[in-house]
């Protein structure tokens, strides 16, 4: 197996696949997904190439999947999910899979027609049946109703112009001329009909407005929702009858109905028809009814039936598919029987993808073998990193920054434990730490459960994704939490504290204010066998001081250690590419500058530690205790510090200012060979060659600029002009000296977070739970309840997920940043194989985007 | 009987199982007169006498501590409650 700590060693192969048996093999190697194609002819368009009438007729298939998929969606009718994947079938078997998908699409399309169908008929005659309910109040109204309700009516009906006509109203009502003769207050036309409810207020203004007042609109609504059937809503509708007299107006109120798409209906003006028409009516729907239940139970029939093999037909489908469009890379042999490939391929994995081939030959019965011929090229092959489900987390936060360059030194087998570790120094708390390693445990325990159930939830899959990173984050945080001694800001005394009160009872009651002193018996003179010493906790007016001297200095450690490793990673990268002039003139003086300034300045916090006790004699008391980063600045100065107390000593050792001097002095001779050495020796190589006036080969210049990885095509680098060398060595070397000041003070992040997530804690204790606490009496217990759970929900939120995206946030900064730009180059491309598994993965996630 | 959904009901369970051994934890460690948590305690800002010092603070000690016991007690109940919500809604799922 390939190891983490670079990508693995690619070839490009040329492959000589017979025409029958190109299907086959290709198919074997979607199976096994180690294999990346190359297109070989990019001129062409997708129109032109070979097998562009297959890929169409995939399409189509897809197409009508896609159409059922729809259509079972919409009855919610389950999908068999197996989550197998079934071979790709033989080419011959495409026809029958195309004539079973026709087959099924037309009689989907039938039945959904004749529904559809059926349906608008059935709408039709609900709404009769409304319209004959309902008017029947209206007209009963009319009839049984006193005089004076009609009377108005028609009073408010004849404006000028009809009154004119008043005589000769009769012959103008078409509908029921006996009826109005007959009676004394004749009856106006009618029309009855149905109108969506949201405009009804429209269509009676409008009414209003047109005639002029001149017709009478009743209306009622229809309580239960219709069924539209060309969109399958549920529509409410009202039922309006309208009352008016003459042609003009019929016309006028007809036109208005058309416009505001209301369905008029026949209504017959005599109780008696109307009864009849109703029971009708209320027949053909009952028989409607049965006909239409058919048709469903036959549509969902074929859905179920479909249901169970969509999923597999669609695995089979898309993989066709994708086996024509790799076939569509591929070139065609001047003698037209057989197909030639170009592939990068991981080159430990030559011999399996041999035996794939040598599979589907024997699928395809052909003869003759397969050809997998091994090219030299000087193209940049891809970067594959193989990974699993622990270490693909990982990668991904580095791949995030950028893919490594081929064959570059990879980050993550570190990031594994600097990056849970780092997380931790700023989270630090055993009780956030657990309730995160509780959560990550729980994912990992359930991984394959929780795998299957597949969500576009996005939060839900990068919580997921990152489960071992959210485990060991949690779990290191645990531990930082006990170092600090903070569960949920509280110490926990395990050990006994080595601190004990020597003040006797008056002191104490007379005294406001009182110090321990780790002088006198205060201090048994051993520290505290793990962590922090719980005394600190109740030391409310010097803890923070105590914890920041302390934080602030691992922080600053860790950060120069972090640093100093990440400059050793970047002497692999130059051994391992030959590349002698980098390593002598960039890595060893960027080792020796972080060295001698700032692991420096690590070694005085340990000597500071060590030298200065509280009970020594007294040039080394702790109040004669230097301050670090003064020193460090004065260092740097060239200064003289002053001394921290009245006699005592400005250092810490014998020879410091000697040495400091000198280390100063190497750090700045430095900087002229980070700058200027490698140039140089270009320079001298590129004369050397000319003088033998040959091209450069084989010299330790070649090797530099023809092993670095970075840029498409090999060798073009010999042309690159002394100057731009010149302006990027300068670049690198004032990024790396300037770098080293301000990353060092970026790992001070880790004390400053450590310290907000403390006393965010604190606050939270103090000012939820604690009101629960202060409760006296009995009734305390319930209070506390209910203060508990919000405590809890805002430790969660808060602390655990805002601080730990925050604090998550940082640590991948100190590592992309601060980590990374020591060595890593990250101008690679990622190995993209062609594999069945990621492209039905895909295919389905994009047929998820697209509803 | 369903009150409240599947994530209603997680969410209790979790808060209860969590309300459970922090408050019972809690109870134990007032019980033991904890100096570590003498800020939470209910007492005045002065008194006296060194001795009603004590005696205030032995009670609230004592009173904290059976305090947390009791809303330890109050989350078993709300423990069960979800418990039975949790196995409710599951089983509608079930089916």
């Amino acid at each position: 197996m390939g190891s983490l700590f670079r990508s693995e060693e690619m070839a490009l192969c040329q492959l000589f696949l017979q025409s029958e048996a190109a299907y086959a093999c290709v198919s074997e190697l979607g199976e096994l997904g180690l294999v990346q194609f190359r297109d070989l002819n990019p001129v062409v368009n997708a129109f032109q190439r070979k097998f562009v009438n297959e890929v169409r007729r995939c399409d189509e298939m897809e197409r009508k999947l896609r159409y059922l998929e729809k259509e079972i969606k919409k009855d919610g009718i389950p999908m068999l999910d197996t989550g197998e994947s079934p071979e790709a079938p033989q080419p011959r078997e495409m026809i029958d899979l195309e004539a079973t998908f026709e087959k099924l699409e037309n009689e989907l399309r039938e039945v959904n027609q004749n529904a559809e169908a059926l349906k608008r008929n059935f709408l039709e005659l609900t709404e009769l049946k409304h319209i004959l309910r309902k008017t029947q109040v209206f007209f009963d109204e009319q009839e049984g109703g006193l005089n004076h309700t009609t009377e108005s009516m028609t009073r408010a009906l004849i404006t000028d112009e009809v009154r004119t006509a008043g005589a000769s109203m009769g012959p103008v009502q078409l509908g029921f001329m006996e009826k109005s003769i007959d009676r004394e207050d004749y009856l106006p036309c009618f029309v009855a009909g149905v109108i969506l409810r949201e405009k009804l207020p429209a269509f009676e203004r409008m009414l209003w407005r047109a005639c002029r007042g001149n017709v009478f609109l009743r209306q009622a609504m229809i309580e239960s929702p219709l069924e539209d059937p060309t969109n399958g809503d549920q529509v409410y509708k009202s039922v309006f009858i309208i009352f008016f007299q003459g042609d003009q107006l019929k016309t006028r109120v007809k036109k208005i109905c058309e416009g505001f798409r209301a369905t008029l209906y026949p209504c017959p003006e005599a109780p008696a028809d109307r009864r009849e028409m109703a029971m009708g009516v209320m027949t053909r729907i009952e028989d409607l009814n049965t006909v239409l239940g058919q048709t469903q139970d036959h549509r969902h029939r074929v859905l179920v039936a479909a249901a169970k093999n969509l999923k597999n037909w669609f695995v089979k489908v898309r993989k066709i598919k994708a086996i024509y469009h790799t076939l569509n890379l591929f070139n065609l042999d001047v003698t037209q029987k057989c197909l030639i490939a170009e592939c990068w391929v991981p080159l430990l994995d030559i011999e399996t993808i041999q035996l794939a081939l040598r599979r589907g030959t024997e699928r395809s019965g052909s003869s003759v073998p397969p050809i997998l011929n091994r090219m030299q090229t000087f193209e940049n092959p891809p970067t594959y990193n193989r990974t699993n489900k622990f270490t693909k987390a990982f990668q991904a936060l580095i791949d995030a920054y950028g893919v490594a360059s081929y064959r570059e030194m990879n980050p993550a087998p570190y990031t594994i434990i600097t990056f849970p570790f780092l997380f931790a120094v700023m989270f630090g708390d055993l009780g956030h730490g657990a309730i995160m390693a509780l959560f990550g445990l729980w994912m990992i325990r359930k991984e394959k459960g929780l795998a299957a159930q597949k969500t576009d939830n996005e939060i839900w899959n990068i919580f997921f994704a990152g489960r071992y990173i959210i485990f060991l984050m949690g779990a290191f945080s645990m531990y930082t939490g006990l170092i600090y001694n903070d569960i949920f800001s509280k110490s926990l005394n395990i050990f006994g504290s080595h601190w004990h009160l020597s003040y006797n009872k008056s002191t104490v009651w007379n005294n406001n204010f009182l110090q321990l002193s780790p002088a006198t018996s205060d201090y048994e003179g051993t520290p505290y066998p793990f962590g922090l010493d719980p005394i600190w906790q109740v030391a409310t007016s010097n803890k923070i001081v105590f914890q920041n001297a302390y934080k602030m200095k691992i922080s600053i450690i860790f950060g120069v250690l972090h640093m100093i490793f990440g400059v050793i990673m970047s002497w692999h990268n130059h051994t391992y590419f030959r590349n002698r002039l980098s390593l002598i003139y960039e890595f060893i003086p960027q080792l020796v500058f972080l060295l001698v300034l700032f692991f420096y300045m690590v070694l005085l916090m340990f000597i500071k530690w060590n030298r200065y006790e509280a009970t020594n004699a007294f040039p080394m008391t702790e109040a004669c205790a230097p301050s670090i980063l003064i020193t460090f600045i004065d260092m740097v100065l060239f200064k003289e510090s002053k001394p921290p107390g009245k006699d005592c000593h400005v250092y810490m050792f014998w020879g410091q200012s000697f040495f400091q001097t000198v280390f100063v002095l190497i750090a700045l001779a430095c900087i002229p060979v980070m700058l200027l050495g490698k140039p140089i020796k270009i320079m001298q190589a590129r004369k050397l060659a000319n003088e033998e006036v040959q091209p450069i080969t084989g010299g330790s210049s070649d090797a530099e600029v023809g092993g670095m990885p970075n840029g498409g095509g090999g060798g073009h680098h010999d042309e690159e002009e002394m100057s731009e060398i010149f302006i990027h060595q300068g670049i690198h070397t004032i990024e790396y000296v300037l770098g080293s000041v301000s990353h060092t003070a970026s790992y001070l992040r880790l004390w400053a977070l450590s310290l907000a997530h403390a006393q965010l804690a604190e606050v939270l204790w103090t000012m939820v739970l604690s009101l629960g606490l202060n409760k006296e009496g009995w009734l305390g217990g319930i209070f506390l309840t209910v203060v508990f759970a919000f405590w809890a929900v805002l430790t969660v939120g808060i602390l655990v997920l805002m601080e730990g995206l925050s604090a998550f946030l940082h640590t991948l900064r100190l590592h992309w940043v601060e980590f990374q730009s020591k060595f890593y180059m990250g101008q690679g491309y990622a190995f993209a194989p062609f594999s069945f598994d990621s492209i039905i993965e895909n295919g389905s996630a994009a047929a998820g985007e697209t509803e | 009987m369903k009150i409240c959904g599947p994530k209603c009901s997680l969410c209790g369970l979790i808060i209860s199982v969590w309300g459970i051994v922090q408050l019972v934890l809690m109870g134990l460690f007032f019980y033991i007169h904890s100096v570590a948590l003498i800020e939470d305690l209910p007492l005045e800002e002065e008194y006296k006498t060194l001795d009603a010092f004590y005696t205030a603070a032995n009670s609230a000690y004592n009173q904290n501590a059976y305090n947390c016991w009791i809303a330890a007690c109050i989350y078993v109940l709300t423990l069960l409650l979800s418990a039975q919500q949790f196995y409710m809604n599951s089983r509608v799922t079930a089916n």
